[in-house]
């Protein structure tokens, strides 16, 4: 990976995952003349004023014009230029969702949208700031890889992954700070294969972004309270999805729960529904994520206790799911 | 400077070449959107044949310049162009619009030789065309990037987030032309949503604006020249054109902003491009140094 890992767990409790990011991009930029950066007036949302100081030359900010900002990059990208560029989630996949699919994803080219205040991190700016269908518009355009990093050790990884990776890439990350899941950078982080980050045998819970601290948080308090051993899974990379983890927890566990800061239709539960009804497997199934509704205004960690995907809400589908009269079929192996 | 008489009447020879296969296409496709492929093929002619540094030999050139057609939906003449250069075989143009074909009304970028960047959905090319203009200056290059957008496509605002961007940045390696045939699908453009004053709206959005006679070679090349010398604000060169130029039956008509074509109107084409070539010649007999 380029620039290597300089990050410690100290730097990613002391820096939010926009700050990492900030901080990779500049590392990218001193290692490779043709890193560029872009933005909508958010250089200092964003976190990337310390590139625009080191690199003037190949700082761009186009004002509040999302659609151009996403154009600019593209054409920036045909000319042999990598353009990485910041504004916020809901903005880059919705109020530029036809520039990114087709001026960057159609023809194909090698630009990198880094998508902040994701899901409902930017909680008390209400619906207007709240990406919660972000992760359904992207996964669904040919091309594009979608990455939701689960804290800023995985961000740093994603953003150096998606420089050495040739294409378009959609990274998810949040506002503020996320709960620190990797202690140091060098965890095995693979742009589309899943991280196991605890065992289990008896349901498997999958989540990205911040739900995936709150998942371990839940599978480690199950195991001391209910004797469960709960499977988690770091589904970073929503597209392209990591089809064997998700065949090997249905074959493995046969219960999967799917957690997400996203609306509950579209994003990772869908992507992963789709992988276990085409497997022909029966697998109980629940999917957690802001109910097909507009999510309220307050504190991320309020919104997500609200809406059932912090820990707590977590423990109580696993024994939800857990409780479901699901049985074993004996004759596994004459399945379609 | 004019045009000498001998490059301008280079220049008619082969708009009238394009024009015809431009018409040949659409027969063969069927229909197309020839009303607003025959208003800019002027452009796309001088811009190939005579201002382009480009390599017929290498078309991916890195040190090219550059055309974003914006108002992709003329494919159906700049694919003519592109195969008329050698970078795509022009048995291809037989098969325009047929089904896995690798020409279709919007030519994509990644199949056709020659395409700069992939456009049709409309208010997208102004933007890529300053993208690729602040590359060459990130990147230390010297090629100009040419973007063409139509004037019904102006009604998009994000040409507009465009023009703020190219004007601020100062991007004069940035040449832009609006065809401006005054035609959209649904009627004339003042009578759909006006644009007028739109010399002075490019104005006001900082850049420096010719306005031309877009089926005059010698005022284009005139327009083009200064733009080259600019080193100012960017320049947006508005060519007052007729939608479907040189067919006397669509001349000026919103309806063939897309149209179908038999062999009867085929024919009827055909003769009215020769007679338009013949005005245009004596015209530049007339005109030219």
């Amino acid at each position: 990976m380029a620039g290597g890992l300089t990050y410690t767990a100290v730097d990613s409790t002391s820096l939010s995952t926009a700050e990492i990011y900030g901080k990779a991009l500049v590392e990218l930029g001193r290692a490779h003349k043709d890193v560029v950066a872009l933005t909508a007036d958010l250089a200092k949302s964003t976190k990337i004023g310390d590139f625009q100081k080191e690199f003037p030359d190949r700082f761009f900010n186009v004002g509040i014009a999302e659609q151009n900002l996403v154009g600019v990059a593209a054409g920036m990208a045909k000319a042999g230029l990598v353009p990485f560029l910041s504004t916020f989630s809901q903005f880059a996949s919705f109020r530029a969702a036809d520039q990114l699919h087709t001026d960057i994803c159609y023809q194909n080219v090698n630009a990198k949208v880094i998508a902040t205040h994701s899901g409902t991190s930017f909680g008390q700016a209400g619906s207007t700031h709240h990406a919660i269908c972000d992760i359904a518009v992207t996964r669904a355009i040919p091309n594009l890889t979608v990455i939701v990093p689960a804290d800023g050790m995985e961000t740093y990884n994603a953003v150096m992954a998606a420089y050495e990776t040739p294409g378009p890439f959609y990274i998810r990350i949040n506002r503020g700070f996320d709960r620190v899941l990797y202690k140091d950078g060098d965890y095995g982080f693979e742009v589309g294969k899943a991280v196991t980050v605890h065992e289990g045998t008896d349901i498997t819970v999958i989540a990205c972004g911040s739900c995936v601290f709150q998942a371990l948080q839940a599978a480690e308090f199950l195991d001391k309270t209910d004797g469960l051993k709960v499977r988690v899974l770091d589904m970073h990379t929503i597209s392209p999805i990591d089809r064997d983890a998700i065949l090997k927890a249905v074959g493995d566990t046969r219960r999967i729960i799917t957690v997400e800061d996203h609306n509950i239709d579209g994003g990772l539960g869908s992507a992963v529904a789709e992988v276990v009804v085409e497997s022909g497997k029966g697998c109980a199934f629940k999917k957690l994520g802001i109910p097909r509704t507009f999510a309220p205004i307050g504190l991320h960690e309020d919104i997500m206790s609200i809406v059932g995907i912090d820990s707590n809400g977590i423990i109580e589908a696993v024994r939800e799911v857990m409780g479901k009269d699901f049985e074993l079929d004996d004759d596994w192996d004459d399945e379609v | 400077m004019a045009l000498k008489k001998a490059d301008w009447l280079a220049l008619e020879k082969k708009a009238h070449e394009l024009r015809r296969l431009t018409l040949d296409t659409t027969f063969w496709a069927g229909s197309g959107h020839i009303g607003g492929g025959m208003s800019v093929l002027d452009m796309l002619t001088i811009l190939y044949h005579r201002y382009m540094n480009i390599k017929i030999e290498d078309p991916n050139w890195e040190d090219r310049d550059r055309l974003v057609l914006s108002k992709g939906h003329a494919g159906i003449a700049y694919a003519p162009v592109l195969c008329d250069l050698g970078w795509n075989d022009k048995e291809q143009l037989k098969t325009f619009n047929h089904t896995n074909s690798k020409m279709g009304m919007h030519l994509d970028s990644n199949k056709v030789i020659g395409v700069d960047a992939s456009t049709g959905s409309l208010g997208h090319g102004l933007s890529i065309a300053v993208g690729m203009a602040l590359a060459a200056r990130v990147l230390g290059k010297s090629y100009k990037t040419y973007c063409i957008l139509g004037d019904g496509e102006c009604d998009e605002g994000s040409n507009w987030e465009a023009a703020m961007t190219a004007a601020h940045y100062k991007v004069n390696n940035l040449i832009s032309f609006v065809d401006r045939n005054k035609c959209m699908i649904d009627g004339r453009t003042e009578d759909v949503l006006g644009l007028e004053p739109f010399v002075d709206k490019w104005k006001s959005f900082g850049f420096i604006v010719k306005e031309v006679d877009g089926h005059n070679f010698n005022e284009l090349a005139e327009a083009i020249d200064f733009a080259l010398q600019n080193d100012g604000a960017p320049v947006m060169i508005v060519a007052n054109t007729i939608k479907g130029a040189g067919i006397d039956f669509m001349e000026d008509n919103y309806v063939w902003h897309y149209g179908a074509i038999d062999e009867e109107k085929y024919e009827d084409a055909k003769k009215s491009l020769d007679a338009y070539y013949k005005k245009r010649v004596e015209r530049a007999e007339r005109e030219g140094a």
